[in-house]
Protein backbone atom coordinates (compact mmCIF):
# COMPACT_ATOMS: atom_id res chain seq x y z
CA UNK A 1 0.00 0.00 0.00
CA UNK A 2 1.40 3.38 -0.98
CA UNK A 3 1.81 6.18 1.55
CA UNK A 4 -0.91 8.06 -0.27
CA UNK A 5 -3.35 5.16 0.02
CA UNK A 6 -2.57 4.82 3.73
CA UNK A 7 -3.19 8.53 4.19
CA UNK A 8 -6.55 8.30 2.40
CA UNK A 9 -7.59 5.26 4.45
CA UNK A 10 -6.64 7.11 7.64
CA UNK A 11 -8.90 10.02 6.75
CA UNK A 12 -11.69 7.50 6.07
CA UNK A 13 -11.25 5.83 9.46
CA UNK A 14 -11.34 9.18 11.25
CA UNK A 15 -14.38 10.20 9.18
CA UNK A 16 -16.21 6.97 10.13
CA UNK A 17 -15.51 7.62 13.82
CA UNK A 18 -16.67 11.23 13.50
CA UNK A 19 -19.91 10.17 11.78
CA UNK A 20 -20.73 7.81 14.64
CA UNK A 21 -19.94 10.52 17.22
CA UNK A 22 -22.04 12.92 15.18
CA UNK A 23 -25.13 10.72 15.53
CA UNK A 24 -24.38 10.03 19.18
CA UNK A 25 -24.20 13.75 19.96
CA UNK A 26 -27.41 14.37 18.07
CA UNK A 27 -29.32 12.32 20.64
CA UNK A 28 -29.97 15.34 22.89
CA UNK A 29 -30.46 19.03 22.20
CA UNK A 30 -27.49 20.41 24.24
CA UNK A 31 -24.89 18.40 22.27
CA UNK A 32 -26.72 18.22 18.94
CA UNK A 33 -24.95 21.10 17.20
CA UNK A 34 -21.59 19.61 18.14
CA UNK A 35 -22.82 16.53 16.28
CA UNK A 36 -23.30 18.55 13.10
CA UNK A 37 -19.76 19.96 13.37
CA UNK A 38 -18.32 16.46 13.86
CA UNK A 39 -20.17 15.28 10.75
CA UNK A 40 -18.90 18.24 8.74
CA UNK A 41 -15.29 17.67 9.76
CA UNK A 42 -15.61 13.98 8.90
CA UNK A 43 -17.02 14.84 5.50
CA UNK A 44 -14.29 17.39 4.70
CA UNK A 45 -11.56 14.95 5.77
CA UNK A 46 -12.98 12.17 3.62
CA UNK A 47 -13.29 14.45 0.58
CA UNK A 48 -9.73 15.75 1.06
CA UNK A 49 -8.41 12.20 1.41
CA UNK A 50 -10.21 11.19 -1.78
CA UNK A 51 -8.97 14.13 -3.84
CA UNK A 52 -5.36 13.10 -3.11
CA UNK A 53 -5.86 9.66 -4.67
CA UNK A 54 -3.55 9.03 -7.67
CA UNK A 55 -6.49 7.85 -9.85
CA UNK A 56 -7.74 11.40 -10.04
CA UNK A 57 -6.08 12.95 -13.08
CA UNK A 58 -8.12 16.11 -13.56
CA UNK A 59 -9.68 18.53 -11.10
CA UNK A 60 -11.41 20.74 -13.64
CA UNK A 61 -14.79 18.99 -13.57
CA UNK A 62 -14.55 18.19 -9.89
CA UNK A 63 -14.17 21.84 -8.93
CA UNK A 64 -16.94 22.90 -11.30
CA UNK A 65 -19.46 20.30 -10.09
CA UNK A 66 -18.61 20.89 -6.42
CA UNK A 67 -19.28 24.60 -6.99
CA UNK A 68 -22.56 23.95 -8.83
CA UNK A 69 -23.70 21.56 -6.10
CA UNK A 70 -22.87 24.08 -3.38
CA UNK A 71 -24.53 26.90 -5.31
CA UNK A 72 -27.75 24.85 -5.34
CA UNK A 73 -27.38 23.40 -1.83
CA UNK A 74 -26.74 26.61 0.11
CA UNK A 75 -29.92 28.44 -0.98
CA UNK A 76 -31.96 25.26 -0.37
CA UNK A 77 -30.67 25.11 3.21
CA UNK A 78 -31.26 28.77 4.05
CA UNK A 79 -34.36 29.67 2.03
CA UNK A 80 -36.49 26.55 2.49
CA UNK A 81 -39.34 27.37 4.89
CA UNK A 82 -39.59 24.94 7.82
CA UNK A 83 -43.04 23.81 6.67
CA UNK A 84 -41.31 22.56 3.49
CA UNK A 85 -38.63 20.50 5.24
CA UNK A 86 -40.38 17.21 4.30
CA UNK A 87 -40.18 18.21 0.63
CA UNK A 88 -36.49 19.00 0.93
CA UNK A 89 -35.92 15.70 2.66
CA UNK A 90 -37.73 13.81 -0.10
CA UNK A 91 -35.66 15.65 -2.71
CA UNK A 92 -32.42 14.83 -0.95
CA UNK A 93 -33.34 11.13 -0.80
CA UNK A 94 -33.97 11.34 -4.50
CA UNK A 95 -30.59 12.99 -5.22
CA UNK A 96 -28.90 10.42 -2.98
CA UNK A 97 -30.55 7.54 -4.85
CA UNK A 98 -29.68 9.13 -8.20
CA UNK A 99 -25.99 9.54 -7.31
CA UNK A 100 -25.75 5.94 -6.16
CA UNK A 101 -27.54 4.63 -9.25
CA UNK A 102 -25.32 6.67 -11.58
CA UNK A 103 -22.10 5.53 -9.92
CA UNK A 104 -23.23 1.90 -10.20
CA UNK A 105 -24.07 2.40 -13.87
CA UNK A 106 -20.73 4.11 -14.59
CA UNK A 107 -18.83 1.29 -12.89
CA UNK A 108 -20.74 -1.36 -14.81
CA UNK A 109 -20.03 0.15 -18.23
CA UNK A 110 -16.43 0.90 -17.33
CA UNK A 111 -15.62 -2.58 -16.07
CA UNK A 112 -17.62 -4.28 -18.78
CA UNK A 113 -15.48 -2.50 -21.36
CA UNK A 114 -12.01 -2.45 -19.78
CA UNK A 115 -11.90 -4.86 -16.89
CA UNK A 116 -14.54 -7.59 -17.31
CA UNK A 117 -12.88 -9.94 -14.81
CA UNK A 118 -13.75 -7.48 -12.03
CA UNK A 119 -17.45 -8.19 -12.60
CA UNK A 120 -17.49 -11.29 -10.40
CA UNK A 121 -20.91 -12.75 -9.55
CA UNK A 122 -20.78 -11.21 -6.07
CA UNK A 123 -19.87 -7.73 -7.34
CA UNK A 124 -22.42 -7.98 -10.13
CA UNK A 125 -25.20 -9.04 -7.74
CA UNK A 126 -24.42 -6.17 -5.35
CA UNK A 127 -24.09 -3.75 -8.25
CA UNK A 128 -27.53 -4.74 -9.58
CA UNK A 129 -28.98 -4.36 -6.09
CA UNK A 130 -27.35 -0.95 -5.76
CA UNK A 131 -28.60 0.27 -9.13
CA UNK A 132 -32.12 -1.09 -8.59
CA UNK A 133 -32.46 0.44 -5.13
CA UNK A 134 -30.74 3.68 -6.13
CA UNK A 135 -32.95 4.39 -9.13
CA UNK A 136 -36.19 3.32 -7.47
CA UNK A 137 -35.35 5.61 -4.54
CA UNK A 138 -34.71 8.38 -7.09
CA UNK A 139 -38.11 8.24 -8.78
CA UNK A 140 -39.97 7.12 -5.64
CA UNK A 141 -38.68 10.11 -3.71
CA UNK A 142 -39.48 12.44 -6.58
CA UNK A 143 -43.05 11.13 -6.42
CA UNK A 144 -43.10 11.68 -2.67
CA UNK A 145 -41.84 15.21 -3.29
CA UNK A 146 -44.62 15.77 -5.83
CA UNK A 147 -47.25 14.58 -3.39
CA UNK A 148 -45.90 16.66 -0.51
CA UNK A 149 -45.63 19.75 -2.70
CA UNK A 150 -49.13 18.93 -3.96
CA UNK A 151 -47.96 18.91 -7.56
CA UNK A 152 -49.56 15.46 -7.62
CA UNK A 153 -52.85 14.44 -5.99
CA UNK A 154 -52.22 13.51 -2.35
CA UNK A 155 -54.99 10.92 -2.38
CA UNK A 156 -53.81 7.41 -3.29
CA UNK A 157 -53.95 6.69 -7.03
CA UNK A 158 -55.20 3.15 -7.48
CA UNK A 159 -56.40 0.89 -10.27
CA UNK A 160 -57.47 -2.74 -10.50
CA UNK A 161 -54.66 -5.26 -10.27
CA UNK A 162 -52.19 -2.58 -9.19
CA UNK A 163 -50.31 -4.74 -6.72
CA UNK A 164 -50.03 -7.48 -9.33
CA UNK A 165 -48.63 -5.07 -11.94
CA UNK A 166 -46.19 -3.55 -9.44
CA UNK A 167 -44.91 -6.89 -8.24
CA UNK A 168 -44.58 -8.12 -11.83
CA UNK A 169 -42.41 -5.13 -12.75
CA UNK A 170 -40.26 -5.77 -9.70
CA UNK A 171 -40.08 -9.48 -10.49
CA UNK A 172 -38.95 -8.82 -14.09
CA UNK A 173 -36.33 -6.35 -12.84
CA UNK A 174 -35.02 -8.89 -10.31
CA UNK A 175 -34.98 -11.61 -12.98
CA UNK A 176 -32.91 -9.39 -15.28
CA UNK A 177 -30.64 -8.60 -12.33
CA UNK A 178 -30.10 -12.30 -11.68
CA UNK A 179 -29.46 -12.91 -15.38
CA UNK A 180 -26.91 -10.08 -15.46
CA UNK A 181 -25.23 -11.53 -12.39
CA UNK A 182 -24.69 -14.77 -14.28
CA UNK A 183 -23.93 -13.12 -17.65
CA UNK A 184 -22.43 -9.70 -16.91
CA UNK A 185 -21.56 -9.25 -20.59
CA UNK A 186 -25.25 -8.82 -21.60
CA UNK A 187 -24.81 -5.07 -21.81
CA UNK A 188 -28.01 -4.56 -23.81
CA UNK A 189 -30.14 -5.60 -20.84
CA UNK A 190 -28.71 -2.96 -18.53
CA UNK A 191 -30.73 0.02 -19.83
CA UNK A 192 -33.92 -2.09 -19.57
CA UNK A 193 -32.97 -2.93 -16.00
CA UNK A 194 -32.54 0.78 -15.18
CA UNK A 195 -35.85 1.67 -16.87
CA UNK A 196 -37.69 -0.96 -14.82
CA UNK A 197 -36.11 0.32 -11.59
CA UNK A 198 -37.17 3.89 -12.43
CA UNK A 199 -40.70 2.76 -13.31
CA UNK A 200 -41.05 0.68 -10.15
CA UNK A 201 -40.15 3.70 -7.99
CA UNK A 202 -43.03 5.67 -9.51
CA UNK A 203 -45.50 2.79 -9.25
CA UNK A 204 -44.58 2.06 -5.65
CA UNK A 205 -45.51 5.56 -4.45
CA UNK A 206 -48.63 6.11 -6.63
CA UNK A 207 -51.03 4.25 -4.29
CA UNK A 208 -49.68 5.88 -1.12
CA UNK A 209 -51.72 8.67 0.39
CA UNK A 210 -50.57 11.87 2.07
CA UNK A 211 -51.30 10.56 5.57
CA UNK A 212 -48.69 7.84 5.10
CA UNK A 213 -45.97 10.23 3.99
CA UNK A 214 -44.07 10.17 7.33
CA UNK A 215 -43.61 6.39 7.02
CA UNK A 216 -42.78 6.51 3.33
CA UNK A 217 -40.17 9.24 3.77
CA UNK A 218 -38.54 7.23 6.54
CA UNK A 219 -38.61 4.11 4.38
CA UNK A 220 -37.07 5.90 1.39
CA UNK A 221 -34.43 7.26 3.77
CA UNK A 222 -33.59 3.69 4.66
CA UNK A 223 -33.42 2.68 0.98
CA UNK A 224 -31.09 5.57 0.18
CA UNK A 225 -28.79 4.45 3.00
CA UNK A 226 -28.78 0.78 2.08
CA UNK A 227 -28.07 1.58 -1.58
CA UNK A 228 -25.12 3.77 -0.51
CA UNK A 229 -23.87 0.86 1.58
CA UNK A 230 -24.17 -1.48 -1.42
CA UNK A 231 -22.12 1.02 -3.39
CA UNK A 232 -19.45 0.66 -0.71
CA UNK A 233 -19.32 -3.09 -1.42
CA UNK A 234 -18.94 -2.46 -5.16
CA UNK A 235 -16.22 0.16 -4.70
CA UNK A 236 -14.49 -1.70 -1.85
CA UNK A 237 -14.92 1.34 0.35
CA UNK A 238 -15.61 0.66 4.03
CA UNK A 239 -16.43 4.28 4.84
CA UNK A 240 -19.34 4.11 2.39
CA UNK A 241 -20.48 0.82 3.90
CA UNK A 242 -20.48 2.33 7.40
CA UNK A 243 -22.15 5.65 6.50
CA UNK A 244 -24.77 3.86 4.39
CA UNK A 245 -25.49 1.36 7.16
CA UNK A 246 -25.95 4.18 9.69
CA UNK A 247 -28.37 5.98 7.36
CA UNK A 248 -30.16 2.74 6.54
CA UNK A 249 -30.70 1.78 10.16
CA UNK A 250 -31.82 5.30 11.04
CA UNK A 251 -34.45 5.29 8.30
CA UNK A 252 -35.55 1.82 9.33
CA UNK A 253 -35.97 2.75 13.01
CA UNK A 254 -37.94 5.85 12.06
CA UNK A 255 -40.24 3.90 9.76
CA UNK A 256 -40.91 1.36 12.51
CA UNK A 257 -41.75 4.20 14.92
CA UNK A 258 -44.09 5.72 12.34
CA UNK A 259 -45.80 2.40 11.63
CA UNK A 260 -46.32 1.76 15.35
CA UNK A 261 -47.70 5.27 15.79
CA UNK A 262 -50.37 4.45 13.21
CA UNK A 263 -50.79 0.80 14.18
CA UNK A 264 -50.01 -0.29 10.64
CA UNK A 265 -47.65 -2.79 9.11
CA UNK A 266 -45.13 -2.08 6.35
CA UNK A 267 -47.15 -4.13 3.86
CA UNK A 268 -50.26 -2.21 4.80
CA UNK A 269 -48.55 1.15 4.28
CA UNK A 270 -47.02 0.09 0.96
CA UNK A 271 -49.93 -1.82 -0.52
CA UNK A 272 -52.93 -0.78 1.56
CA UNK A 273 -53.78 2.50 -0.22
CA UNK A 274 -55.00 3.97 3.06
CA UNK A 275 -57.49 6.79 2.87
CA UNK A 276 -58.72 6.22 -0.69
CA UNK A 277 -62.35 5.52 0.15
CA UNK A 278 -64.19 7.00 3.08
CA UNK A 279 -67.55 5.27 3.55
CA UNK A 280 -68.01 6.89 6.96
CA UNK A 281 -67.79 10.33 5.45
CA UNK A 282 -70.80 9.64 3.28
CA UNK A 283 -73.32 8.87 6.02
CA UNK A 284 -72.95 12.23 7.69
CA UNK A 285 -75.57 11.92 10.37
CA UNK A 286 -76.80 15.09 12.01
CA UNK A 287 -75.46 15.34 15.50
CA UNK A 288 -75.27 18.43 17.63
CA UNK A 289 -72.04 20.03 18.70
CA UNK A 290 -71.41 22.90 21.09
CA UNK A 291 -69.50 25.82 19.70
CA UNK A 292 -67.95 28.79 21.48
CA UNK A 293 -66.92 32.34 20.62
CA UNK A 294 -63.35 33.54 21.19
CA UNK A 295 -64.56 35.44 24.28
CA UNK A 296 -66.03 32.29 25.84
CA UNK A 297 -62.93 30.29 24.95
CA UNK A 298 -60.71 32.97 26.49
CA UNK A 299 -62.66 32.84 29.77
CA UNK A 300 -62.27 29.08 29.97
CA UNK A 301 -58.53 29.25 29.25
CA UNK A 302 -58.00 31.98 31.85
CA UNK A 303 -59.88 30.00 34.47
CA UNK A 304 -57.65 26.96 33.87
CA UNK A 305 -54.49 26.18 35.75
CA UNK A 306 -53.16 23.71 33.21
CA UNK A 307 -53.57 23.64 29.43
CA UNK A 308 -52.40 21.01 26.96
CA UNK A 309 -52.15 22.13 23.36
CA UNK A 310 -52.35 19.35 20.77
CA UNK A 311 -51.21 20.61 17.38
CA UNK A 312 -51.63 18.80 14.08
CA UNK A 313 -50.57 19.47 10.55
CA UNK A 314 -53.60 21.74 10.10
CA UNK A 315 -51.88 24.22 12.39
CA UNK A 316 -48.86 24.34 10.09
CA UNK A 317 -51.03 24.63 6.99
CA UNK A 318 -52.77 27.66 8.52
CA UNK A 319 -49.33 29.08 9.46
CA UNK A 320 -50.65 29.49 13.00
CA UNK A 321 -47.46 28.56 14.90
CA UNK A 322 -46.60 32.13 15.81
CA UNK A 323 -50.10 32.86 17.09
CA UNK A 324 -49.89 29.67 19.15
CA UNK A 325 -46.68 31.01 20.62
CA UNK A 326 -48.35 34.33 21.54
CA UNK A 327 -51.13 32.40 23.25
CA UNK A 328 -48.51 30.30 25.03
CA UNK A 329 -46.74 33.46 26.25
CA UNK A 330 -49.92 35.14 27.47
CA UNK A 331 -51.10 32.08 29.39
CA UNK A 332 -47.67 31.25 30.81
CA UNK A 333 -47.26 34.81 32.06
CA UNK A 334 -50.48 34.40 34.01
CA UNK A 335 -49.05 31.36 35.73
CA UNK A 336 -50.98 28.82 33.69
CA UNK A 337 -49.02 25.64 33.00
CA UNK A 338 -49.02 25.18 29.21
CA UNK A 339 -47.64 22.05 27.59
CA UNK A 340 -47.73 20.63 24.08
CA UNK A 341 -48.60 17.04 23.22
CA UNK A 342 -46.91 15.87 20.03
CA UNK A 343 -48.13 12.74 18.30
CA UNK A 344 -45.34 10.91 16.43
CA UNK A 345 -47.15 11.31 13.10
CA UNK A 346 -48.18 14.94 13.60
CA UNK A 347 -46.78 16.73 10.56
CA UNK A 348 -45.53 15.33 7.30
CA UNK A 349 -42.34 13.64 8.51
CA UNK A 350 -40.98 12.27 11.80
CA UNK A 351 -40.41 15.10 14.28
CA UNK A 352 -41.73 17.78 11.92
CA UNK A 353 -44.10 19.35 14.46
CA UNK A 354 -41.30 19.85 17.00
CA UNK A 355 -39.26 21.79 14.43
CA UNK A 356 -42.23 23.99 13.53
CA UNK A 357 -42.93 24.81 17.19
CA UNK A 358 -39.25 25.36 17.96
CA UNK A 359 -39.12 27.77 15.03
CA UNK A 360 -41.94 29.71 16.67
CA UNK A 361 -39.70 30.01 19.77
CA UNK A 362 -41.62 27.61 21.97
CA UNK A 363 -39.13 26.17 24.48
CA UNK A 364 -38.46 22.54 23.63
CA UNK A 365 -38.87 21.35 27.23
CA UNK A 366 -42.59 22.19 26.82
CA UNK A 367 -42.95 19.74 23.91
CA UNK A 368 -44.06 16.40 25.34
CA UNK A 369 -44.17 13.01 23.67
CA UNK A 370 -47.45 11.16 23.41
CA UNK A 371 -46.93 8.86 26.44
CA UNK A 372 -45.90 11.76 28.68
CA UNK A 373 -48.80 14.03 27.79
CA UNK A 374 -51.26 11.13 28.11
CA UNK A 375 -50.29 10.55 31.73
CA UNK A 376 -50.94 14.25 32.43
CA UNK A 377 -54.16 14.74 30.48
CA UNK A 378 -56.55 13.24 33.09
CA UNK A 379 -55.65 16.08 35.46
CA UNK A 380 -55.37 18.79 32.82
CA UNK A 381 -58.05 21.48 32.79
CA UNK A 382 -58.18 22.24 29.08
CA UNK A 383 -57.02 20.27 26.06
CA UNK A 384 -56.80 22.63 23.07
CA UNK A 385 -56.68 20.73 19.77
CA UNK A 386 -55.42 22.81 16.84
CA UNK A 387 -55.59 21.30 13.37
CA UNK A 388 -55.30 17.71 14.60
CA UNK A 389 -58.01 15.15 13.99
CA UNK A 390 -57.35 11.42 13.74
CA UNK A 391 -54.60 11.49 16.37
CA UNK A 392 -57.15 12.56 19.03
CA UNK A 393 -60.02 10.33 17.87
CA UNK A 394 -61.19 8.15 20.81
CA UNK A 395 -62.63 5.65 18.30
CA UNK A 396 -59.08 4.35 17.91
CA UNK A 397 -59.35 2.93 21.42
CA UNK A 398 -62.74 1.23 21.43
CA UNK A 399 -64.41 1.13 18.00
CA UNK A 400 -63.29 -2.09 16.35
CA UNK A 401 -64.92 -1.05 13.05
CA UNK A 402 -62.97 2.16 12.78
CA UNK A 403 -60.16 2.17 10.18
CA UNK A 404 -57.88 3.68 12.81
CA UNK A 405 -58.74 1.15 15.54
CA UNK A 406 -55.65 0.32 17.59
CA UNK A 407 -53.72 3.44 16.64
CA UNK A 408 -52.16 5.06 19.71
CA UNK A 409 -53.76 8.46 20.26
CA UNK A 410 -53.33 11.52 22.42
CA UNK A 411 -56.17 11.14 24.88
CA UNK A 412 -57.55 14.66 24.66
CA UNK A 413 -60.97 13.28 25.67
CA UNK A 414 -59.67 12.68 29.20
CA UNK A 415 -59.02 16.36 29.93
CA UNK A 416 -61.70 18.21 31.92
CA UNK A 417 -62.64 20.43 28.99
CA UNK A 418 -61.77 19.93 25.34
CA UNK A 419 -61.60 22.73 22.81
CA UNK A 420 -61.09 22.04 19.11
CA UNK A 421 -60.19 24.72 16.58
CA UNK A 422 -61.50 23.51 13.25
CA UNK A 423 -62.61 25.02 9.98
CA UNK A 424 -65.85 23.07 9.69
CA UNK A 425 -67.31 19.71 10.59
CA UNK A 426 -65.82 18.05 7.49
CA UNK A 427 -63.97 14.87 8.39
CA UNK A 428 -60.19 14.90 8.25
CA UNK A 429 -57.61 13.40 5.97
CA UNK A 430 -58.64 9.78 6.43
CA UNK A 431 -62.29 10.72 6.14
CA UNK A 432 -63.17 9.34 9.56
CA UNK A 433 -65.86 10.81 11.82
CA UNK A 434 -64.43 11.98 15.16
CA UNK A 435 -66.67 11.42 18.18
CA UNK A 436 -64.52 13.70 20.28
CA UNK A 437 -66.36 16.63 18.70
CA UNK A 438 -69.72 15.44 19.98
CA UNK A 439 -68.77 14.93 23.62
CA UNK A 440 -70.52 17.01 26.25
CA UNK A 441 -67.28 18.53 27.47
CA UNK A 442 -66.14 19.50 23.99
CA UNK A 443 -66.40 23.02 22.58
CA UNK A 444 -65.87 23.52 18.88
CA UNK A 445 -64.10 26.73 17.97
CA UNK A 446 -65.01 27.16 14.30
CA UNK A 447 -62.70 29.12 12.06
CA UNK A 448 -59.32 29.27 10.41
CA UNK A 449 -56.73 28.36 13.05
CA UNK A 450 -54.67 31.51 12.56
CA UNK A 451 -57.65 33.88 12.49
CA UNK A 452 -59.30 32.26 15.50
CA UNK A 453 -56.08 32.29 17.53
CA UNK A 454 -55.52 35.96 16.66
CA UNK A 455 -58.97 36.75 18.07
CA UNK A 456 -58.26 34.64 21.14
CA UNK A 457 -54.91 36.33 21.75
CA UNK A 458 -56.52 39.76 21.35
CA UNK A 459 -59.29 38.99 23.86
CA UNK A 460 -56.89 37.52 26.42
CA UNK A 461 -54.45 40.40 25.94
CA UNK A 462 -57.18 42.94 26.73
CA UNK A 463 -58.32 41.21 29.87
CA UNK A 464 -56.39 42.40 32.88
CA UNK B 1 -11.41 -9.26 -4.85
CA UNK B 2 -10.98 -12.24 -2.58
CA UNK B 3 -13.51 -13.95 -0.37
CA UNK B 4 -11.54 -12.47 2.53
CA UNK B 5 -12.38 -8.95 1.33
CA UNK B 6 -16.07 -9.75 0.93
CA UNK B 7 -16.26 -11.21 4.42
CA UNK B 8 -14.37 -8.26 5.88
CA UNK B 9 -16.83 -5.87 4.28
CA UNK B 10 -19.79 -7.90 5.52
CA UNK B 11 -18.44 -7.74 9.07
CA UNK B 12 -18.15 -3.96 8.76
CA UNK B 13 -21.70 -3.74 7.42
CA UNK B 14 -23.23 -5.88 10.16
CA UNK B 15 -21.39 -4.10 12.96
CA UNK B 16 -22.19 -0.65 11.58
CA UNK B 17 -25.88 -1.56 11.27
CA UNK B 18 -26.08 -2.71 14.88
CA UNK B 19 -24.14 0.32 16.05
CA UNK B 20 -26.52 2.50 14.05
CA UNK B 21 -29.53 0.90 15.73
CA UNK B 22 -28.09 1.42 19.19
CA UNK B 23 -27.02 5.02 18.64
CA UNK B 24 -30.14 6.12 16.81
CA UNK B 25 -32.57 4.45 19.21
CA UNK B 26 -31.37 6.97 21.77
CA UNK B 27 -32.16 10.03 19.68
CA UNK B 28 -35.04 11.96 21.23
CA UNK B 29 -38.19 12.05 19.04
CA UNK B 30 -37.91 15.81 19.46
CA UNK B 31 -34.98 15.68 17.03
CA UNK B 32 -36.19 13.14 14.49
CA UNK B 33 -36.38 15.68 11.66
CA UNK B 34 -32.81 16.96 12.20
CA UNK B 35 -31.74 13.32 12.57
CA UNK B 36 -33.10 12.53 9.14
CA UNK B 37 -31.41 15.48 7.49
CA UNK B 38 -28.12 14.73 9.25
CA UNK B 39 -28.07 11.05 8.25
CA UNK B 40 -28.93 12.22 4.74
CA UNK B 41 -25.90 14.47 4.67
CA UNK B 42 -23.70 11.70 6.10
CA UNK B 43 -24.83 9.10 3.58
CA UNK B 44 -24.03 11.59 0.82
CA UNK B 45 -20.48 10.42 1.54
CA UNK B 46 -21.18 8.45 -1.65
CA UNK B 47 -19.67 11.69 -3.01
CA UNK B 48 -16.21 10.15 -2.57
CA UNK B 49 -17.14 7.36 -4.99
CA UNK B 50 -18.46 9.82 -7.56
CA UNK B 51 -15.35 12.00 -7.21
CA UNK B 52 -13.06 9.12 -8.18
CA UNK B 53 -15.19 8.32 -11.23
CA UNK B 54 -15.31 11.95 -12.34
CA UNK B 55 -11.65 12.64 -11.65
CA UNK B 56 -10.37 9.51 -13.37
CA UNK B 57 -12.00 10.63 -16.69
CA UNK B 58 -11.89 7.20 -18.27
CA UNK B 59 -14.69 7.43 -20.83
CA UNK B 60 -17.08 10.23 -21.80
CA UNK B 61 -19.98 8.24 -20.38
CA UNK B 62 -18.39 7.75 -16.95
CA UNK B 63 -17.35 11.41 -16.84
CA UNK B 64 -20.90 12.58 -17.58
CA UNK B 65 -22.44 10.17 -15.06
CA UNK B 66 -19.77 11.09 -12.52
CA UNK B 67 -20.41 14.82 -12.99
CA UNK B 68 -24.15 14.35 -12.38
CA UNK B 69 -23.47 12.16 -9.34
CA UNK B 70 -20.99 14.63 -7.81
CA UNK B 71 -23.46 17.49 -8.29
CA UNK B 72 -26.33 15.53 -6.72
CA UNK B 73 -24.23 14.38 -3.73
CA UNK B 74 -22.75 17.83 -3.18
CA UNK B 75 -26.24 19.31 -2.98
CA UNK B 76 -27.07 16.74 -0.29
CA UNK B 77 -23.89 17.28 1.69
CA UNK B 78 -24.11 21.07 1.68
CA UNK B 79 -27.85 21.49 2.19
CA UNK B 80 -28.04 18.54 4.62
CA UNK B 81 -25.49 19.84 7.11
CA UNK B 82 -26.56 23.47 6.83
CA UNK B 83 -30.28 22.86 7.26
CA UNK B 84 -29.67 20.50 10.20
CA UNK B 85 -27.73 23.24 11.94
CA UNK B 86 -30.40 25.81 11.05
CA UNK B 87 -33.06 23.61 12.65
CA UNK B 88 -31.01 22.83 15.75
CA UNK B 89 -30.37 26.53 16.35
CA UNK B 90 -34.12 26.98 16.82
CA UNK B 91 -34.39 24.56 19.73
CA UNK B 92 -34.16 26.72 22.85
CA UNK B 93 -34.82 26.06 26.49
CA UNK B 94 -37.00 28.48 28.38
CA UNK B 95 -35.02 31.44 29.68
CA UNK B 96 -37.09 33.02 32.45
CA UNK B 97 -35.47 36.45 32.02
CA UNK B 98 -36.42 36.61 28.39
CA UNK B 99 -40.11 35.95 28.85
CA UNK B 100 -42.55 38.70 28.13
CA UNK B 101 -40.96 40.32 25.12
CA UNK B 102 -43.72 39.02 22.90
CA UNK B 103 -43.36 40.14 19.32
Amino acid sequence: MSTQAIFTQTTYIIAAALFILSLKWLSAVPTARRGVIAGEIGMILAIAGTLLLPQIVSYKWIILTLLIGSAIGIPIAYLMPMTHVPQRTALSHSFGGLAVGLVGTAKYYLWNQHDPERLTPFIMAVLCFEVLLGFLTFTGSLMAFGKLQELLPTRPIVYRGQNFVNLSVLAIAVAIGVYLTINPAQIGLFPIFIALALAFGVMLILPIGGADMPTVIALLNSYAGISASAMGFVLQNKLLIIAGALDGSSGFILSIIMCKAMNRSFTNVLFGAFGQVSPQALKAEERTVRSATPEEAADILLAASSVAIIPGYGMAVAQAQHKVRELFDLLTRRGIDVKFGIHPVAGRMPGHMNVLLAEADIPYDRLLEMEDINSELPHTDVALVIGANDVVNPAAKHDKNSPIYGMPIIEADRARTVMVIKRSMNPGFAGIENELYYMDKTLMLFGDAKAYLSELVKVIGQEK
Amino acid sequence: MTLQDILGNLYVFVLATFLGFEVIRRVSPLLHTPLMSLTNAISAISLVGSLVILGAQETTLTTVLGALAVTASTINVVSGFLITDRMLKMFKKREPGERGKSS
